[in-house]
This record gives C-alpha cells, sequence and structure tokens, in this order.
C-alpha cells in the first residue's frame, strides 16, 4: 500500500503547515536525483580535463567537426553540432510549454507540446548516430584516432611510421561521455513517451495534477544543461 | 493506547507482500539488518581465515584444506585466496554490512517512527531499494564461488590490477562481478538515499520541526546526503573501469608491459582513478560513522537520563563534517606522488575534522556526566562507542599529517586506526542500534541482557585486544597486506604479538554468535517488554503498538510539542517527558530549544 493510499485512508499525512521550500516529495526527489546525476556527469568532464590536460596535443574540434551529413565537402565547422544543440535546445522551449499548459490543466496543448519534445530529442539522437557513423567512418574509435597535429591519418600510415595518429584519449572520452549523454537522452525520451501516452490517456486529468509533466521536464532540462557543458568541452575549446 | 487493534488490520496482507516484497519500512529495516548479519558473519569468518594465516604462517591446518579445496593446499591458505578474502572482508564489511546493514535498518526503521509518518515518501522505492541490495548480495556472494576466486585486488580496486584481467586471478570474472554487484549496490543506496532526505524534509508530523528531530534522524539525514553526492563519482569511475576492462580504452592504463610485451594502452592515469575512488571512499566512512553517531547519541541520552549536551552543536558538528568529508579524500594519496603542497592542503583540511569531532566526543561525555545512567546493552555498546571514537580518532591526526605518513602509511598503522574509528566504533553504533530498538523491531520482545553483557565485554576486550598491539607493529614499520613476513628476519619479533592479535580475532568472532544467538532465540522467546516504552524514550517510536501494521499509528499521527531529550527535567512528575506532551506555562516563558 502506497503511502498516498495510506493518507487518504487515515487524513492529511502532513499536517504539519507549510511543506519545505513548497513542493511534493517526487519533485524534492526529482531534484535530489538531478543533483546526485549531475555529480556523475561532472566526474566524468573531470576525467577529460585531467586527461586532455595531460596529453601532449589536442586536435582543435574546428578540423574534427567539419562536415555536414549529406553535404559534400569539410568546410562547414561546427555548422552540423550548432543545429543539434538548437534542436535539443527549442525540445526545451516546447517542454516548458507543456509544462504551463499543465498547470492550467489544457490537455491539448500538453499533448501537442510533449509530441514537438519528444520529436525534437528523436531528432537530436538521429543527428548524434549520424555524427557518430561520420566520426567512425573517418576512422575515429577508441583505439585509433585519425585527426593527428599534420591532419587526417589513416591507420595504415600511422603503422607504416609515415604520419602520427592523435591522442586516442580523445575518441575514447568523445564517444564515453557524448553516450553517456546520449542515453540520458533515450531515456529521457522514453520517459516522455510513457508521460505522453498517461497524458492521452487522462491520467493526470483524472486527477487534476499534472505535475508528472513538470518532474520530467525538470530531467529533460537538466539533460539539456549537461549537454551545453559537453558542447562546451567537445566542441567549443 | 487503548484502541490499538481499532484500525490497525486494514487489510490482510498475503505472505509474499507481507514478508518478501513488503514495501512496509519497518520490514525492509528487518530485511537489511537480517541480511547484513549473514554478511557481518561471512566477512569476519574471512578474517578469521586470514587472521590464522598471519598468526601461524608455518603452521598447516588440515581442516582448511576440506573446507577449502585447493584454496588451502596442504592445510595453509594460498596466496592467491589470501588476498581475495582480504579485498572481499573489506568490501563486505564496508559496502554490505556498515552502509547497507547500519543505514538500512536503521534510517528504514526510525525515519518513519521518529518524525511520525506513516512509511517513507515512497513506498515502492524503498522496496527496490532493499532488492537491488539483495541483488547485490547474490552476486557478490556467487562471486565467492568462481574458480578463480573472488576480486582479489584489494577493495580499494586500484587499476590496474582491476583494469587488466589477465592481471591476477581475482582481476578476472570475480572483478567483472564485483563491478555489477557495486554497479547494483549504488543504484539502491540511491534509491534509499534519495528517499531518506526527501521524507525527513517533507513528511514530518505537526510540531516535528527540524531542530526539534532526535539526532539520529539529523545523522541519517546527512548520512542520506553523503550518499547522494559522493557514489556517483564511484559510479562514472566504474563505468569508465568496466570500458578499460572489457573495451580496450586506456583511461587508468599507461605504459604495461606485461612478460616484456608493452600493452597498447597509454597515456591513462591509474592516479586518476585512485582520485575518484576516494572522492567516494573517504565520504563512505561518514556514511559509515554518522548512522551509529545519531544512534549513540540517543542511546547515551535516554539511558543517561539527561538531555543530549549541545544538541545545536552535534548537528552543526554533522553539518561541518558533512562538508569536510568531501574536500580531504588525498589524504588516502599522500604516497601516490601527490604534489607536496596540495598535500599539505589536504593535510589541513583532515586535521580540521577533528574539531567537529571533538565537539561531539565532549558533548557525549557531558552528557552522561552525572546522569542517572542505566548500562543496558545498548548503554555499553554506546558508550564503547565513545571510547573506540576516541581511540581511532586520535590516531587520525598522526596519519593526517602527510610527513608522518611517509612512515606510517600502508603499515598495520593505518590498519589498527581505521578499524577502531570506522569498523569498531560503527559496529558498536549499530550493536547499540539493536539492543535498543529491538523491542521496536520485534513487538515488544527484549533481548537478554546478560547475554548482551558477556558479548559487550568479550567484543571490548578482543577487539582492543586485536587493534591495540597493531599500532605498535605498524609503528616499526610492519606493512598491510602481505601474505608472510618469513622473508623479513627484522619482523620474526613480532611473531608472538601476530598470534595474540589472531586469537583474539578468533575469540571476538567466536563472541558474536553470543550475539547472534540472542538475537534470533529472543525473536520467539524474549521477554516482553511490559511497556510499550521499556526504556521511558521520549521519541514518538514508543508511542506506537508493539503489532506491526502499515501505518503505524492506529489513530491519528501525534502531535509533537517539545524536542526529544526533555529527560530529568527539574519539576516534572517523571523523568521523561514524551514528545508528545504538550509544553506547560512555565516552559513556554522558557526561552529554551522548544
Amino acid at each position: 500500500m502506497s503511502a498516498e493510499a495510506i493518507t487518504q485512508k487515515v487524513g492529511n499525512i502532513w499536517g504539519g503547515g507549510t511543506r519545505p521550500f513548497n513542493v511534493r516529495y517526487g519533485k524534492m526527489m526529482m531534484w535530489f536525483f538531478l543533483i546526485s546525476d549531475a555529480f556523475t556527469f561532472a566526474t566524468l568532464l573531470i576525467v577529460y580535463g585531467t586527461l586532455r590536460f595531460s596529453a601532449d596535443w589536442w586536435p582543435e574540434p574546428l578540423n574534427v567537426f567539419n562536415t555536414i551529413p549529406g553535404v559534400h565537402g569539410n568546410s562547414y565547422p561546427l555548422v552540423f553540432v550548432t543545429i543539434m544543440t538548437f534542436i535539443l535546445i527549442v525540445s526545451s522551449v516546447t517542454m516548458v510549454l507543456a509544462v504551463y499548459d499543465g498547470h492550467h490543466g489544457n490537455k491539448k496543448g500538453v499533448i501537442k507540446w510533449m509530441v514537438y519534445t519528444i520529436i525534437g530529442g528523436a531528432a537530436f539522437l538521429g543527428c548524434q548516430a549520424l555524427e557518430w557513423t561520420h566520426l567512425i567512418h573517418e576512422g575515429l574509435s577508441l583505439y585509433f584516432n585519425p585527426f593527428g597535429p599534420d591532419g587526417l591519418v589513416t591507420k595504415e600510415a600511422v603503422m607504416a611510421g609515415t604520419a602520427v595518429a592523435g591522442p586516442t584519449h580523445f575518441g575514447q572520452l568523445f564517444f564515453f561521455i557524448t553516450g553517456f549523454h546520449g542515453t540520458h537522452v533515450l531515456s529521457g525520451v522514453v520517459i516522455n513517451i510513457i508521460i505522453l501516452v498517461n497524458t492521452v490517456n487522462g491520467v493526470y486529468e483524472k486527477s487534476g495534477d499534472y505535475e508528472m509533466i513538470e518532474k520530467v521536464g525538470l530531467y529533460w532540462h537538466f539533460v539539456d544543461l549537461v549537454w551545453v557543458f559537453v558542447f562546451l568541452l567537445f566542441y567549443l575549446i | 493506547m487503548a484502541d490499538t487493534h481499532a484500525h490497525g488490520h486494514h487489510h490482510e496482507e498475503s505472505f509474499i507482500s507481507k514478508y518478501i516484497f513488503s514495501q512496509d519500512h519497518k520490514m525492509i529495516a528487518k530485511q537489511f539488518l537480517i541480511t547484513g548479519i549473514i554478511w557481518g558473519v561471512i566477512g569476519g569468518l574471512m578474517s578469521v581465515l586470514f587472521r590464522l594465516q598471519l598468526g601461524w604462517p608455518l603452521e598447516k591446518f588440515p581442516i582448511l584444506e576440506t573446507l577449502l579445496g585447493h584454496w588451502a593446499e596442504g592445510g595453509q591458505i594460498v596466496p592467491e585466496f589470501y588476498y581475495a578474502l582480504v579485498t572481499m572482508h573489506g568490501t563486505i564489511l564496508v559496502f554490505f554490512v556498515l552502509t547497507a546493514g547500519l543505514s538500512g535498518t536503521f534510517a528504514n526503521l526510525l525515519i518513519p517512527y521518529q518524525i511520525g509518518a506513516r512509511d517513507m515518501a515512497s513506498p515502492l522505492l524503498n522496496m527496490l531499494s532493499f532488492w537491488f541490495f539483495f541483488l547485490a548480495s547474490a552476486i557478490m556472494f556467487y562471486s565467492l564461488f568462481l574458480p578463480h576466486g573472488p576480486a582479489a585486488g584489494g577493495w580499494t580496486i586500484y587499476p590496474p590490477l582491476s583494469a587488466l584481467p589477465q592481471a591476477i586471478p581475482g582481476s578476472g570474472d570475480g572483478m567483472t562481478f564485483w563491478l555489477i554487484a557495486m554497479a547494483l549496490f549504488i543504484v539502491s543506496s540511491l534509491m534509499g538515499g534519495l528517499n531518506y532526505v526527501v521524507t525527513i524534509l517533507n513528511m514530518r508530523t505537526k510540531g516535528m520541526s527540524m531542530t526539534r528531530m532526535p539526532l539520529t534522524i539529523w545523522a541519517i539525514f546527512f548520512t542520506a546526503i553523503i550518499g547522494v553526492l559522493s557514489f556517483p563519482a564511484l559510479l562514472a569511475a566504474a563505468l569508465l573501469l568496466i570500458f578499460d576492462r572489457s573495451f580496450g580504452t586506456s583511461f587508468y592504463l599507461a605504459d604495461i608491459f606485461i612478460g616484456g610485451e608493452a600493452l597498447p594502452q597509454v597515456g591513462g592515469s591509474p592516479i586518476l582513478f585512485q582520485h575518484l575512488f576516494w572522492f567516494l571512499g573517504h565520504p563512505e566512512v561518514y556514511i559509515v560513522i554518522l548512522p551509529a553517531m545519531g544512534i549513540v547519541s540517543e542511546v547515551l541520552s535516554t539511558n543517561a537520563r539527561k538531555p543530549i549536551f549541545g544538541y545545536m552543536a552535534m548537528i552543526y558538528s554533522i553539518l561541518g563534517i558533512t562538508f569536510l568529508s568531501f574536500i580531504v579524500w588525498a589524504h588516502h594519496m599522500f604516497m601516490s606522488g601527490l604534489n607536496p603542497f596540495i598535500g599539505s592542503i589536504f593535510m589541513v583540511l583532515t586535521i580540521i575534522i577533528a574539531v567537529p569531532s571533538a565537539v561531539k566526543v565532549f558533548n557525549w561525555i557531558a552528557t552522561i556526566w552525572k546522569g542517572n545512567i542505566r548500562f543496558t546493552p545498548a548503554m555499553l555498546f554506546a558508550i564503547g562507542f565513545v571510547s573506540t571514537f576516541i581511540a581511532g580518532g586520535v590516531t587520525g591526526i598522526f596519519l593526517g599529517n602527510s610527513t608522518i605518513d611517509i612512515q606510517l602509511h600502508d603499515t598495520y598503522f593505518v590498519v589498527a586506526h581505521f578499524h577502531i574509528v570506522m569498523a569498531l566504533s560503527a559496529i558498536f553504533g549499530m550493536f547499540a542500534g539493536v539492543y535498543h530498538w529491538y523491542p521496536k523491531l520485534f513487538h515488544g520482545r527484549m533481548m537478554n541482557s546478560h547475554m548482551g553483557y558477556l558479548h559487550f565485554f568479550a567484543t571490548l576486550l578482543t577487539a582492543y585486544g586485536v587493534f591495540w598491539p597493531m599500532h605498535y607493529i605498524g609503528m616499526a614499520g610492519v606493512p598491510r597486506r602481505y601474505y608472510s613476513f618469513e622473508n623479513f628476519t627484522t619482523f620474526n619479533q613480532f611473531d608472538g604479538l601476530n598470534a595474540f592479535i589472531s586469537a583474539c580475532a578468533i575469540i571476538g568472532f567466536a563472541a558474536q554468535f553470543i550475539f547472534i544467538a540472542n538475537f534470533f532465540l529472543s525473536i520467539f522467546w524474549g521477554r516482553k517488554s511490559k511497556t510499550l516504552n521499556p526504556w521511558n524514550s521520549n521519541t514518538l517510536e514508543w508511542t506506537t503498538p508493539l503489532e506491526h501494521f502499515h501505518g503505524n499509528w492506529p489513530g491519528e499521527i501525534p502531535e509533537v510539542h517539545r524536542w526529544a531529550y526533555d529527560y530529568s527535567k527539574p519539576g516534572a512528575e517523571n523523568d521523561y517527558i514524551p514528545q508528545t506532551t504538550p509544553l506547560t506555562e512555565e516552559e513556554l516563558k522558557e526561552p529554551a530549544h522548544h
């Protein structure tokens, strides 16, 4: 039996004045979870910093992320990742609108904006898949980094001693950290879909309480915020 | 409490929902406690086995071969198994007994009871927390029986022993299972911790302001916060380690040669892992000790029949310890090649922890000073806690000095220090809690006091018998983690001392069965307490009926009017005033802490 059910049976479980911070336990729990998760990401980014600064040389992001899938040539530094970032930030905006409509009990509005948010998240994941595919195609892996001091090199050339490879940590950290973030986005999309289905089925309409939208919204904004740091560290500096 | 059963049983629960997948905090507390006790026996038995080797390194014990097979060929433990034992002893005791067993038991039992809530904020998450812990336990237990043995690179799982599956026998499957079990453990701890924090903040009964909460709850609150903030670092570190192990990355590996062949991994840093590990590892020791401190505060005050001395100072010192626990981790790494300047910063921060710790110790002593002390088994263990915390804390000042640590690091001095200050103290706190709250756990049954006294004195004497001599052999330079000292003639003079330590360890381990017998027999045959409140305590849990049912109080949750420590108040009728008693006219005029 859940605490709520008992509450309803016996009366107000709180009865002790206003709740601290005036939030219910679910939302507060989400905040503490996000703080905890922030520490996980912070740890990973500290690892990134440590290994990057202990390397002799590090590839210039402008020379690595310089293509757009489907467009010929490699003279578009950071254009594609800017689009990805824009999509993710817009999906945060649509999430805000979903929460806003939830506060006003507007079921249709919630559904509309949740759908847009899910599309945004899925689009971001698609872009990330394209980018990963492209980098893997160029030769980046956990064991080899083709972005050397003298430009793009092949594994064969490095084996033959005619070219110098970049630090392998670049690829390892890139795949690990963007992958870890992508997993968060993926779980966010899945959670958003569950919430959307619940909304469509009128679960929150019945309870008259759309706080669940706000809770998943918090998670979604957090995932976006983390991306800002990943973007800064991998793509900008 | 005449209407105890009036609203009690709102519906019959099935066996499974009542005893197995229970969402009731009291049942979950019992599940954590009993799992913790089982782990305690396993972990303790391991220490007996490796103490046999250390105490009588040349002796053969044929029974060991019968029991352990090829791990004790010819009756002597083989080195690989010795290292596995030491590793698993640390892992089990630190995480499975003193983190899950201690926090899991008392946070679950006491938070809803003492703050006046029907259950945890999320009973479902609470249940999942136990079952993730159980799954972690099952996997860790299974790893003991792997063909090449469990993890054997030390409980700190430093790379490269943990990162290269081919390094030592325990680095293979044993290490993989260790990592899987710990990942589940972290999930369990996160779910529990979130629940504890949110329940304490949000579910308190009317009148239970933060500064009226018993110190147990304050301690558990900060313990949970430490867990929520520090375990993520281990999670991230373990994920990276899994990649190093399984996918050939080189986050922690550099310049390794095996059989003359260089491994492809370059540029990683094993020191990086140490930083990440100890960012969890140091706060972890406070996760272990803080709940014990909370329990001891409560038990000392109740059984000395005196208000806790310096209630606010206690809270601020827990807060101070919590904050400092996050910025001292590198004192475990003074000898890892740390920049001496960084070392001196960590040294200063480390030694500052002595201040809030000393505040607490003096407050405990002042609490029992001139008290009307009742020497219950719980009280003895609480006093024992203060003793061990002082004895172990003093050597922390030595080890916190980076210069002295050059001599003392990785010797038995360190083993003695952290076992006394953290392991013994925490286990004493846990025993105090079990003896004290046993009537609440098992429907008013009490544990046998005489067996309790015997258990206490046997434990106290043998524990000091084990760890006191270790200071001396540590100062003489005897290194920890060594399988045998037979090749070091200088250390032969300590053979007698080592045998003495081992004898004490074996007797101490045997003495724990007094407790275990007492614990399990009392469930069925323990003396029934005549009142709801056998210790005449002030806190809310003693106002609940003996029979457990989901929801704790049959009627309304009682309202709280005062703090938890109105013992022996001048002018009062009894020497205790429960928190539910309204303030009198005179008390309302006092400027005190209500």
